[in-house]
């Protein structure tokens, strides 16, 4: 209870820091925000009624505490280019990018945490050399170029895939799984290779460990040792490292969405920022960096639940 | 055993070195001028005449990823030493003097940490705007957690040394103590540093170029090569190919040199 209570409380902290840093950094948009948006030889009437709209004629501390008022309330303010609230833009966008963050995990898990296990087997000297080199690779790789060489492989030589554009997952269940695929396995390459070098890691460092020799010797076949010891508490550590991937995914769908046209969260961010539309940039990413703590938080929480010997500082 | 688990690490360097020359030799030679266009010659695939082909302006894609490399460094080196700094300073006034300000310090790495991949410097170009300045510092600013955690952390450890203990009993000050004392001994886990966020450096770069936020022309981008070549991804395939190998090769040569390093690190502990 003291553990989740510590969590929580920094959790909340975290997201506190996190909105005031945001909102100071909008602060410091150079010169006047409204004729920034509204472009240098707009009309002075619309430049004052924008000004106002923004509030800028209050005082900071007095416009960061209506935006955490708002928030709370579920409130993140309006666009300037759609003149709408802008969660109501989120809400349409979001199944998009949690569609692709979803598919690209299940494909992390699925072809990761199988590979890390066969690999941590064949602890051959070249072999492992060979994995070292390959895992580096998918981990350098940029995933929006990996993107271009699947759509050159599956779309364009092998016509396996469509190249870009989205199908709503109502509309045709097929037909959206494979708009998803390919950037869903773009953002997921590096993320299985780190997948597959730590647990292969993970494995070989409990292997060493004093209740596998005692397996052993009480004549456990290698078989039962493997996934009736090593590998439950091999899995435990890779339940930390869930959080990461997960908010690396969130940033890979940043620029992937871009090369597929996907139109979700990170598509709606670059267009905003190239339209100048400020508020609804500063609630995206307070909006996005509160998901990457939140699922951060809860994957401390399982963590305590699956582990109880984590104590605080531990 | 010993040596052949350096393989990697000498690909690594082998990477390196091999590009740190192509960068070297492309401020005194390109086989031809990156910006030379050649509307008879566009979109030509690789020859003897054109290696690595031409681009939809008939320009020299070799030449063009040549003189791209210069930006990649410059962008790589500055951003590493902005990082470096200032991660540093945090991490060593965290870790050495604990108490309130390691808390506060702390909440403010851990705040950072929650912007995703380069959604940091995505908010920071958004509100400076691009070019290869603000990029620079945007990147900068995104290696700082992890140079502040790792210092943090060395000097958590190095503060309870008996070393430590006895210069300040021996009244050192506080700045003799970090820099002369405990700095040397958290040396190789901050080069570890190093190369990985050199190698994120680049990484986010392309990215931030591709998506039109980072280096702007006349400055030449790998990132913003890539965009141009997405168009042409069925018709000339080599232009995307190649750019972005160059890309991979640069960032992978200094990931297997952080995970060298590590292993040293390791084996020597």
């Amino acid at each position: 209870m003291r553990y989740f209570l510590y969590k929580l409380s920094s959790f909340i902290t975290t997201i506190i820091i996190v909105s005031m840093m945001i909102f100071f950094v909008f602060q410091l948009l150079p010169g006047n925000p409204a004729q920034i948006i509204l472009g240098i030889d707009a009309d002075p009437n619309q430049v004052a009624q924008l000004e106002k709209q923004l509030g800028l004629d209050r005082s900071s501390a007095e416009r960061y505490m209506d935006w955490v008022a708002g928030l709370l309330q579920g409130d993140l303010g309006e666009s300037l280019r759609y003149q709408l609230p802008v969660s109501d833009i989120l809400i349409e966008r979001i199944p998009v990018t949690a569609s692709l963050a979803i598919l690209s995990i299940i494909l992390t898990v699925v072809i990761g945490v199988p590979l890390g296990i066969f690999i941590a087997h064949s602890d051959g000297k070249r072999v492992s050399i060979f994995l070292n080199v390959l895992t580096q690779l998918g981990i350098s790789i940029p995933s929006f170029w990996f993107g271009f060489i699947l759509i050159l492989a599956f779309s364009v030589t092998l016509q396996l895939f469509p190249t870009y554009g989205y199908v709503p997952w109502s509309e045709d269940f097929l037909g959206a799984l494979r708009s998803f695929f390919l950037p869903s396995f773009a953002i997921a390459v590096g993320n299985i290779a780190i997948v597959i070098r730590y647990l292969r890691n993970t494995i070989l460092d409990q292997s060493k460990m004093d209740y596998v020799r005692t397996a052993r010797v009480k004549g456990l076949k290698e078989h039962s040792i493997l996934y009736g010891h090593i590998l439950r508490n091999s899995l435990i550590p890779v339940l930390t490292i869930m959080g990461l991937l997960v908010a690396d995914t969130l940033g890979g769908s940043i620029i992937i969405e871009n090369v597929f046209s996907l139109p979700g969260l990170g598509n709606l961010l670059i267009q905003s920022i190239t339209s100048r539309d400020f508020p609804l940039v500063q609630s995206m990413v307070l909006y996005i960096a509160i998901i990457v703590l939140l699922i951060n938080f809860i994957v401390d929480i399982l963590y305590k639940v699956i582990d109880p010997r984590i104590r605080l500082k531990g | 055993m010993e040596k052949a688990k350096s393989i990697p690490f000498y690909i690594g360097v082998g990477l390196i070195v091999f590009l740190l020359s192509v960068m070297v030799i492309s401020i005194f030679y390109t086989p031809y001028d990156p910006n030379a266009m050649d509307s008879a010659n566009r979109l030509a695939a690789p020859s003897m005449e054109h290696p690595f082909g031409t681009d939809n302006f008939g320009r020299d894609i070799l030449s063009r990823i040549m003189e791209g490399s210069q930006t990649a460094f410059i962008i790589g080196v500055s951003s590493v030493t902005i990082g470096l700094i200032i991660g540093f300073l945090l991490g060593a006034i965290g870790g050495y003097f604990g108490g309130w300000i390691d808390e506060v310090i702390s909440r403010f790495i851990d705040a950072m940490l929650a912007f995703p991949g380069i959604l940091l410097a995505i908010m920071l170009i958004a509100v400076f705007s691009t070019g290869m300045m603000n990029t620079i510092i945007a990147l900068g600013m995104m290696s700082i957690p992890s140079f502040a955690r790792i210092t943090r952390s060395s000097f958590i450890q190095y503060k309870e040394y008996d070393f430590v203990k006895a210069s300040i009993a021996k009244g050192a000050s506080s700045l003799r103590i970090i820099f002369q004392h405990i700095l040397p001994n958290a040396i190789s886990p901050i080069l570890v540093a190093v190369a990985l966020s050199f190698s994120g450096a680049v990484l986010s770069e392309s990215g931030l170029s591709y998506l039109g936020l980072g280096v702007q022309p006349p400055d030449p981008s790998w990132g913003r090569m890539l965009k141009e070549a997405q168009a042409y991804i069925a018709s000339a395939p080599w232009y995307v190919i190649l750019t972005g190998l160059a890309i991979t090769f640069l960032v992978l040569g200094f990931n297997l040199l952080a995970d060298g390093l590590r292993d040293k690190q390791d084996k020597k502990a």
